[in-house]
């Protein structure tokens, strides 16, 4: 036995340890929730699984994208920023009305994600450099565009997305729960995300298997801007006020630690939606339950890191030696 | 047996081959000028910077006064940037740096109350801890470090928030303590801060360039298989260069805590960031095996003359200063790249 | 000559045995080194000498059985301390750090201090340059490694090894990708280290080298020891047997390697031409013609250009000029999707790197290459999908649980299958393999040596790299061969031989020595 047999594995990662790393986020959700039924007061509220959901919304929605770019062994930190941007566009575009001013923010988001993946796929720029001078630049433009002040907006559709209901369900989360569903649907199903889990698999396979590598890497950051600009605007319009300095402040962060937490490994190759879903419902769950705790923020901060450590360390990969 | 007795009858052995085999051609001229360019665009642009704002303000940019505050506001950084520049020529990175500066200024604070050995003695205890931790998470876990530092980030940031109370509690330290001398104090017209950064540059490059150390983290960057084969010992020159970050970052903490004579946890958000674009800008390839700190510090100070530019202009909002750090840290990257790729054989 | 006694071994490995996930590597294998000696471990690929060799240095625990230095039991857990113990090792793959300066390289770990205990580089440049101008080397030390040829990598390799004060020097494949000349060099080297009563391991698959330089041989087949002895004691034909494990008369009768007779070709048409293929310090004006039925063999030491030129065909590996066509059609030079579409099919050199992607299921890795004439509307046409997979799977008997394994867990064998049929699904009119057979077990290997016989007979024109030269020599009908990325001459039908590719290699050497550099 050489080398080359060394790409063999340990049949059925079936062990516990391998289970954990996948699917532990499940498990710890759960406990989480029996935890807080037990001992939360006025959890079992629908008022309190609404606020919940409410909350996690924009998280949830960068970490869709951001799952995306880390299925191909990218990453993208400018999230935050694009957020802010987005923010900082719709006031300015109100004018027109919501549905001018909506699209122009989207496609902003688009424009920042082309941007990333042009340089990545196009220059061959580290993910982690392109992103990172987008994010310092991003944040800079959001705040010049507003002026670094806060606006308060008033328009009824917004408002209406940001805060009505439909059936009781919040518009914000509707919209959140359809693009999961959507990247789902393209992760599993499509050419497209069979694309994506290849090129981060073995990216120098997926260029000799004659895959448009370049290509699917530009719209892989394209989705992560527009979905980054999505979330801002629902955050906007939730809070009917547009605010550049705060809109998506280490939302990279979270939604890095949902993806990650969620079973989708950093080395790329495999994307778990639900997985993302339940990562991001954990750590606002978490949080929820400190707050409720009258535990500081602090602590919440603390254990997300030994969270993080601890999917992070299961989801090793095991090497013969 | 001798390398030089090995030497010597090497060259019995070579007598008598009449060739010339095994002669290289020299580089050629464009992958040389390609080299140097790669190697010193940094400092191009810093000269152009400066004799740029020399002639746009003046005396308002051009002053002693000024250059000084440039020296005092970069020190931080570049203590910063040191540590971050022997992570990355190792092949890492540390996310951490800023959260374990704001960290430090708060123990800082807190310590001094106990004197100032222990102000100085604290930070640097518990950020030399957790950089033991990622080092061991790093080396011996392999895990990436991306992500173990980015732990270490949201760890030590609620760190300072818990010792803070959330931030309600400030700690102070007293006026006139000896501590206070290392933030606040000047020598020979210079802050000690900038003292400080100077000395832990000259340090630094001895370390990096003359010792047996400074070679095996170019070694690890470079090729770490290789440099395990080699017999280099790999997880604990790793673990070393993780442990010399964090406390750098401490060190830089104690003394943004001594200059304002306080401890806020709010600092230092984003500076991780701010010192991998002044590595990166300064030279150093992001992947790894190659970099100068002499580099890093012409990044660090050109960081802070784009932001002096800017504050001269005044009517310009300061957010510009990110937009251009931002445009200017992707405009060095992709050159970088691009020099690199035409140099590959 | 030898002595009559047997000497104390230096070095002795007893009953080790190492297993991989189940998969037995080494099974109660024991080899001694005697002081002095030069002794040949051979065996095909896969067979266990790799290895061997890391469960001696320290890179991997054996299971069971001992390891004896000097005497001594020891356990090595790092490859630090074998080499601190005076156990040295040259790699077949150069490992040193191609970033780090040649000077650097040699010295890494072990640089000369000034007083002050720094590192004192001028000596250090200047010992660099004496230690590699006793092999006849002078080159600027303080380049970085990784822009010199490979050949002098691979001396600065064996230079570092050798300096230091060691009593064991294990070399694995050391000459695959040095001249002739630096052949030479390297014997002279080897026998100085006889002198000083260094023991030699030398692992190579060059079986002319054993005869020449080694005093014992061991065999290794399949992870277990089939013959040690003297190299005086045994004949070469007996030693090929030995290392497949065939009978003596079958090897002579038959060949090697499970490839037919020649070829029946269809016609005379070319189905593939590559005219001029240039790349500055790579590829100098290669063509190559393959016609419709032909296995076309493409022979050369390591670093000839082999690979690259495989790779420019493809469209990946960038060209300064040079031209590729297609049943007549020109083809559009840089792009895999182009190649693909005019119908090339490549299975690469390295197939952890390039070629499979681990974490994906069998079915997923078949496919891939194949999608877009799998897609509908965007989605994955899971039926048609299915099919082609199940094809597949029993036209090569692909061993995997189930479609849906991730394909990491299938045996290097299978995977190459899955590799294959991955190709062979875009049905296409050229192949180009890659060391297909490389590092997989005897049984998968003679299955695709059939199976590349039954494609040429097909009508597929086949380009094939490989560096067992039995494999080039026994299943091309012509052979083309490289040099320093130009072809220095083509052979076909009866030319074709070992002898006479080696000729042709060191033949254009000889050509360039009276050259005017230096």
């Amino acid at each position: 036995m050489d080398e080359a047999t060394l790409t063999r594995t340990l049949p059925a990662q079936r062990d516990l340890r391998g289970w954990l790393g996948d699917r532990g986020v499940y498990l710890a959700l759960a406990l989480l929730v029996a935890f807080n039924l037990a001992f939360t007061a006025n959890f079992a509220t629908v008022g309190n699984l609404r606020l919940q959901l409410i909350q996690v919304v924009p998280v949830a929605i960068v970490a869709l994208g951001m799952a995306l770019v880390i299925g191909t062994e990218g990453i993208d930190l400018s999230v935050g920023a694009t957020m802010a941007i987005a923010a900082a566009l719709l006031p300015l575009y109100l004018g027109y009305g919501p549905w001018v001013a909506i699209p122009v923010a989207l496609a902003a988001g688009g424009v920042v994600g082309l941007v990333n993946g042009g340089l990545v796929a196009f220059v061959g720029v580290q993910p982690i450099v392109a992103t990172l001078g987008l994010l310092v630049a991003g944040r800079g433009i959001a705040l010049v565009i507003a002026q670094g002040r806060l606006t308060e907006l008033f328009d009824p559709t917004l408002a209406a997305i940001g805060t009505d209901r439909v059936a009781g369900i919040p518009i914000t989360v509707l919209i959140a729960g359809a693009v999961a569903g959507l990247v789902g649907l393209v992760v599993r199903r499509t050419t497209f995300g069979r694309r994506v889990v290849a090129i981060g698999g073995n990216r120098g396979a997926s260029v000799l298997a004659g895959l448009p590598v370049r290509r699917t890497l530009v719209v892989v950051y394209v989705v992560s801007g527009l979905l980054a600009a999505l979330a801002g605007i629902l955050d906007t319009a939730r809070l009917s006020a547009a605010d550049p300095s705060f809109v998506g402040l280490l939302i990279e962060l979270s939604a890095i630690t949902a993806v990650v937490v969620g079973g989708t490994p950093l080395s790329g190759g495999r994307v778990r939606i639900l997985g993302t879903l339940a990562g991001a419902l954990l750590m606002q769950l978490i949080s929820a339950t400190l707050i409720k705790h009258d535990l500081p923020d602090s602590t919440a901060r603390m254990i997300a890191a030994a969270i993080i450590i601890a999917a992070v360390y299961l989801q090793r990969p095991r090497v013969a030696t | 047996m001798s390398a030089d007795r090995l030497v010597g009858e090497a060259k019995a052995v070579a007598t008598g081959t009449a060739d010339s085999g095994g002669t290289e051609p020299r580089a050629g001229r464009r992958e040389q000028v390609a080299g140097l360019l790669q190697r010193g665009a940094v400092f191009l642009v810093l000269a152009v910077a400066i004799v740029a704002g020399a002639v746009a303000f003046g005396s308002s940019f051009a002053s002693v006064e000024n250059f000084r505050n440039i020296a005092i506001s970069s020190s931080f950084l570049a203590l910063i940037a040191i540590g971050m520049t022997f992570v990355i020529i190792g092949g890492g990175i540390d996310l951490s740096v800023g959260s374990l500066l704001a960290l430090a200024g708060v123990l800082a604070a807190y310590g001094s109350r106990q004197g100032s050995l222990a102000a100085v003695a604290l930070p640097l205890a518990v950020c030399g801890a957790i950089g033991l931790v990622n080092g061991l998470l790093i080396a011996r876990a392999r895990m990436a470090p991306f992500i173990v530092t980015l732990a270490a980030l949201l760890f030590a940031r609620g760190a300072a928030f818990a010792v803070s109370d959330e931030g309600n509690t400030t700690y102070l330290i007293k006026p006139g303590m000896a501590v206070t001398e290392l933030g606040q104090g000047t020598v020979g017209g210079l802050g000690v801060p900038v003292l400080f950064a100077l000395a832990a540059f000259l340090i630094g490059l001895v370390v990096l360039n003359r010792t047996s150390f400074g070679q095996a983290v170019f070694a690890i960057g470079g090729s770490e298989d290789a440099a395990q084969l080699m017999g280099l010992p790999v997880a604990r020159i790793k673990i070393l260069v993780y442990v010399a970050s964090a406390m750098l970052a401490g060190f830089a903490g104690v003394l943004v805590a001594a200059r304002s004579s306080s401890g806020l946890p709010t600092l230092g958000a984003g500076l991780e960031l701010e010192a991998i674009a002044a590595v990166v800008i300064g030279g150093t390839l992001l992947s790894g095996g190659a970099g100068s700190l002499t580099g890093t510090l012409a990044g660090v100070l050109l960081l802070g003359v784009i932001q002096n530019l800017i504050n001269q202009v005044g009517t310009l909002s300061s957010y510009y200063q990110q937009v251009v750090s931002g445009a200017f840290l992707i405009v060095v990257v992709v050159v970088q790249t691009y020099l690199s790729r035409r140099r590959r054989l | 000559m030898d002595e009559i006694e047997t000497p104390t071994p230096v070095l002795e490995v007893r009953d080790v045995s190492k297993r991989f996930l189940g998969v037995v590597a080494l099974d109660r294998v024991s080899l001694d080194l005697r002081p002095g000696e030069v002794h040949a471990l051979v065996g095909e690929n896969g067979a266990g000498k790799s290895t061997l060799i890391k469960v001696m240095t320290g890179v991997y625990q054996p299971d069971e059985g001992e390891t004896v230095y000097l005497g001594q039991p020891v356990s090595y857990t790092r490859p630090r301390d074998a080499q601190a113990a005076g156990i040295s090792t040259i790699y077949q793959e150069v490992n040193l750090v191609p970033l780090l300066s040649v000077a650097r390289n040699l010295f890494l770990g072990r640089e000369p201090k000034s007083r002050l205990g720094l590192i004192d580089t001028t000596r250090m440049h200047r010992k660099a340059a004496e230690l590699l101008a006793g092999y006849g080397i002078s080159v600027d030390v303080r380049r970085p490694l990784g822009e010199l040829g490979l050949g002098i990598q691979q001396m600065v390799a064996i230079a570092r090894a050798v300096s230091t004060a060691a009593r064991v020097v294990i070399m694995d494949e050391p000459t695959s990708s040095l001249e002739p000349r630096e052949v030479e060099r390297l014997f002279e080297v080897v026998n100085l280290l006889r002198a000083r009563q260094v023991a030699v391991l030398y692992i190579t698959h060059k079986l002319d080298e054993v005869f020449k330089l080694c005093q014992r041989v061991t065999v290794l087949r399949d992870g277990r020891l089939v013959h040690t002895g003297d190299v005086t004691a045994i004949t070469r034909l007996r030693l090929v047997a030995a290392m497949l494990g065939r009978d003596v008369a079958e090897v002579q009768a038959h060949g090697v390697t499970s490839f037919g007779e020649e070829h029946q070709r269809r016609d005379d048409r070319p189905v593939l031409e590559a005219n001029g293929l240039t790349r500055r310090h790579v590829l100098d004006s290669v063509s190559i013609g393959i016609r419709r039925g032909e296995v076309v063999g493409l022979a050369g030491l390591l670093g000839s250009g082999r690979t690259e030129t495989a790779k420019a065909i493809f469209g990946a590996q960038p060209l300064d000029h040079g031209s590729v066509s297609v049943a007549g059609r020109p083809l559009r030079l840089g792009s895999p999707q182009a190649a693909i579409g005019a119908g090339i099919a490549m299975l690469p050199e390295d197939r952890k790197a390039e070629g499979i992607v681990p974490n994906l299921s069998v079915r997923e890795n078949i496919v891939l290459a194949a999608l877009p004439a799998l897609t509908r509307a965007g989605f994955v046409s899971e039926r048609r999908q299915d099919e082609l997979v199940t094809t597949f799977i029993s036209r090569l008997r692909i061993k995997a649980s189930s479609p849906d394994q991730p394909v990491a867990e299938l045996s290097g064998g299978n995977q190459q299958k899955v590799l294959l049929a991955r190709i062979l699904c875009l049905d296409p009119k050229v192949l180009i393999l890659d060391e297909p057979t490389r590092g997989i077990d005897v049984g998968a290997k003679a299955e695709v040596q059939s199976l590349i016989d039954d494609l040429a007979g097909k009508g597929l024109g086949v380009l094939l790299i490989s560096s067992e030269l039995e494999e080039v020599v026994e299943g091309a009908d012509a052979v083309v061969v490289l040099k320093d990325g130009a072809v220095v001459g083509t052979l076909r039908r009866d030319e074709i031989g070992e002898d006479r590719i080696m000729e042709l290699i060191a033949q254009a050497g000889r050509a360039s020595e009276g050259g005017a550099d230096g």
